[in-house]
């Protein structure tokens, strides 16, 4: 098993007076593509924001890459290596794609051998590359928001469902897309309501239920067991085929 | 060229690319084009208020910063020009040194301003900056061995700003180039230099910032932008902008005073400026600065003329008359509100978009038929 890049220990996330994350543990390995599955209000994305520091942990810990990070400030946890492409094609409407694109990057430059790896990804692309992003429609606009966590190499990449919401279609290449992001070695941590997606994409799973993980390991054992799919997601065997 | 000039921004809407070439060419000929006192002190006051307006909506528009010290860092520009001319003299170096202190008090002023109040929610920002404006004011009318109180400072500005001064013996296409016009020209360009170097910053990799911070401040942060940080420097490039409106403001005038530069309606004409023009787009600036001041002077006159030609009518002649023409340019308002939501530029540039996109779509439906 490859050391854990990210790990967290017993976080607590209270959001007003409602206590969310209540006691979430577990790693992601280094080069593994993780999914967070769960119903809806588990928690999943609370999860996310967190580990951001977009809302604070009020108690537990979360290490990137060996480091204390529970109290970071957003920006230095984002300049630490963790790009995060939340959920609702979360564009910025008013700039162009290429002003989106070299907003996510560092250096304030786009690498031309990185944009090209992106046109190969999403070829579809390179026609609205100087379009203003708030005329894109809803698969682009996800297209972009993950090129943005890619415009430059990341340690972690953290996914809030990119398939929410999009055709069919759309979805198979976004699939498409992760996976040659995931050949290329990348660590990912995805939330996913879609399991046919979270299956194709998944080395391990850990599943949420009311602010706890109820569920860790291999996502190939719980593709293969389906009486644990039922119990732990509610699916049935038709959900799935 | 041009395009390097106005730093990729262009205007984008013939309409627009029009009317902002007639304005900057009535205000590069002003003193040749207009006669008599009145214009040209209408044509200082537009340069004046494009770039006072410009550096606001570089708040409001671009950061969504909603602020009610404006027209204090306003007046800082103004009162750091009046007090060094007065104190130590009609001098170059006295008017620069004022310069420098104005602009350097109005920068250092936003920054703690904005690192103490931006993290605030904006609701509380806008009380916080409007309870510093109101303090600032009653400062500025309390402390009269200093600012000259409620009557303000009249100072004298170097040799070649006074209209004795004379550029040139002879007149110039009729006109007499005199310190007035020398002075006319400081403003003018000045403000223009200013409104390009806005232009440059909201451009540049920095206003794409403040457009995604003002978008969605969360995910600018998550990005790796520390918003607090980001938000602050446009407020301090704003301030110093707005203070060097004011410094213009202090050479034309040769007066300043809290009703020329601090009041509160100063501050509801910049924000009525930027909405008129159209938020979120520095053209709409100088649309909304020239229309507003345009109106604010010869509205009066026109309900005069008008009043005075429907005299016999009896309710239509006292709604004509120019006492009412705060009325009017309520009116206008509401109506430019009403018909440019976004503004006069953001509805020229939308119209000009549709009307490229009808035509591409015609032409590609054209093509279709012929295919088929």
């Amino acid at each position: 098993m490859p050391d854990p890049l990210l790990t967290l220990e017993g976080v607590h996330t209270h959001i007003g007076r409602y206590h969310i994350l209540q006691g979430v543990d577990f790693d992601v390995p280094r080069g593994s593509f993780t999914v967070l599955l769960g119903r809806n209000g588990a928690g999943k994305t609370t999860t996310l924001r967190t580990i951001m520091g977009l809302w604070k942990a009020s108690q537990g810990k979360i290490r990137f890459a060996g480091e204390d990070v529970t109290v970071r400030p957003t920006p230095d946890i984002a300049a630490a290596g963790i790009a995060y492409i939340p959920e609702n094609m979360s564009v910025f409407s008013g700039l162009t794609v290429r002003e989106n694109l070299i907003l996510a990057a560092r250096a304030g430059k786009i690498d031309s051998a990185r944009l090209e790896w992106i046109f190969s990804l999403f070829p579809a692309m390179q026609r609205f590359f100087g379009a203003a992003a708030g005329t894109l429609s809803g698969g682009q606009k996800q297209m972009l928001a993950i090129a943005r966590a890619l415009i430059e190499p990341r340690d972690l990449i953290l996914v809030d469902e990119p398939t929410k919401g999009l055709a069919p279609a759309i979805v198979a290449n976004m699939i498409k897309a992760f996976r040659e992001v995931k050949n290329a070695g990348a660590t990912v941590l995805l939330v996913e309501q879609n399991f046919m997606a979270a299956k194709m994409l998944g080395d391990a799973v850990a599943v949420m239920d009311d602010g706890r993980i109820v569920h860790r390991g291999a996502m190939a054992e719980l593709a293969a067991d389906h009486a644990l799919q039922h119990r732990l997601l509610g699916l049935h065997m038709d959900a799935h085929q | 060229m041009l395009a390097r000039i106005l730093s990729g921004d262009r205007p984008r809407s013939p309409i627009l690319t029009a009317t902002l070439l007639v304005i900057l060419f009535a205000l590069a000929f002003a003193p040749f084009l207009f006669s008599g006192a009145q214009p040209l002190n209408v044509a200082a006051k537009i340069c004046v208020f494009i770039l006072l307006v410009a550096s606001y909506d570089l708040l409001l528009g671009y950061t969504g910063i909603v602020s009610f010290a404006h027209t204090m860092f306003f007046g800082i520009g103004g009162y750091g020009a009046a007090i060094a001319l007065s104190r130590l003299g009609p001098s170059w170096s006295a008017l620069a040194l004022g310069i420098l202190i104005a602009i350097a008090v109005a920068g250092a002023l936003a920054l703690v301003i904005g690192l103490f109040s931006l993290r605030v929610r904006a609701i509380f920002f806008a009380m916080i900056t409007l309870a510093v404006a109101t303090a600032f004011l009653v400062l500025a009318s309390q402390l009269s061995g200093f600012t000259g109180g409620e009557d303000g400072l009249n100072y004298s500005v170097p040799e070649v700003l006074r209209p004795s001064f004379r550029l040139f013996e002879q007149p110039i296409v009729g006109t007499a180039v005199n310190g007035r016009v020398v002075t006319y020209y400081i403003v003018f360009l000045a403000a223009l230099a200013g409104f390009l170097l806005l232009l440059r910053v909201v451009n540049s990799p920095f206003g794409s910032v403040l457009q995604a911070i003002r978008e969605n401040e969360f995910r600018a942060e998550a990005l790796g932008y520390p918003v607090v940080v980001y938000r602050s420097i446009a407020s301090v490039v704003s301030a110093m902008m707005a203070a060097l409106a004011g410094v213009l403001l202090a050479l034309w005038l040769r007066y300043t005073g809290p009703d020329t530069t601090l009041s509160f309606s100063i501050m509801i004409d910049v924000l009525l400026m930027v909405v008129i023009g159209g938020m979120g787009t520095l053209y709409g600036a100088a649309i909304g600065a020239t229309l507003m001041i345009i109106a604010e002077n010869y509205l009066p006159a026109l309900m005069g003329k008008l009043g005075a030609a429907a005299a016999g009518i009896p309710l239509v002649s006292s709604f004509l008359s120019a006492d009412r023409w705060l009325l009017w340019l309520g009116i206008l308002f509401i109506l430019s509100v009403y018909f440019f939501p976004t503004g006069i530029v953001g509805k020229l540039r939308t119209h000009w978009q549709e009307r490229r996109n009808g035509t591409a779509k015609k032409r590609n439906g054209a093509r279709t038929g012929e295919a088929v």
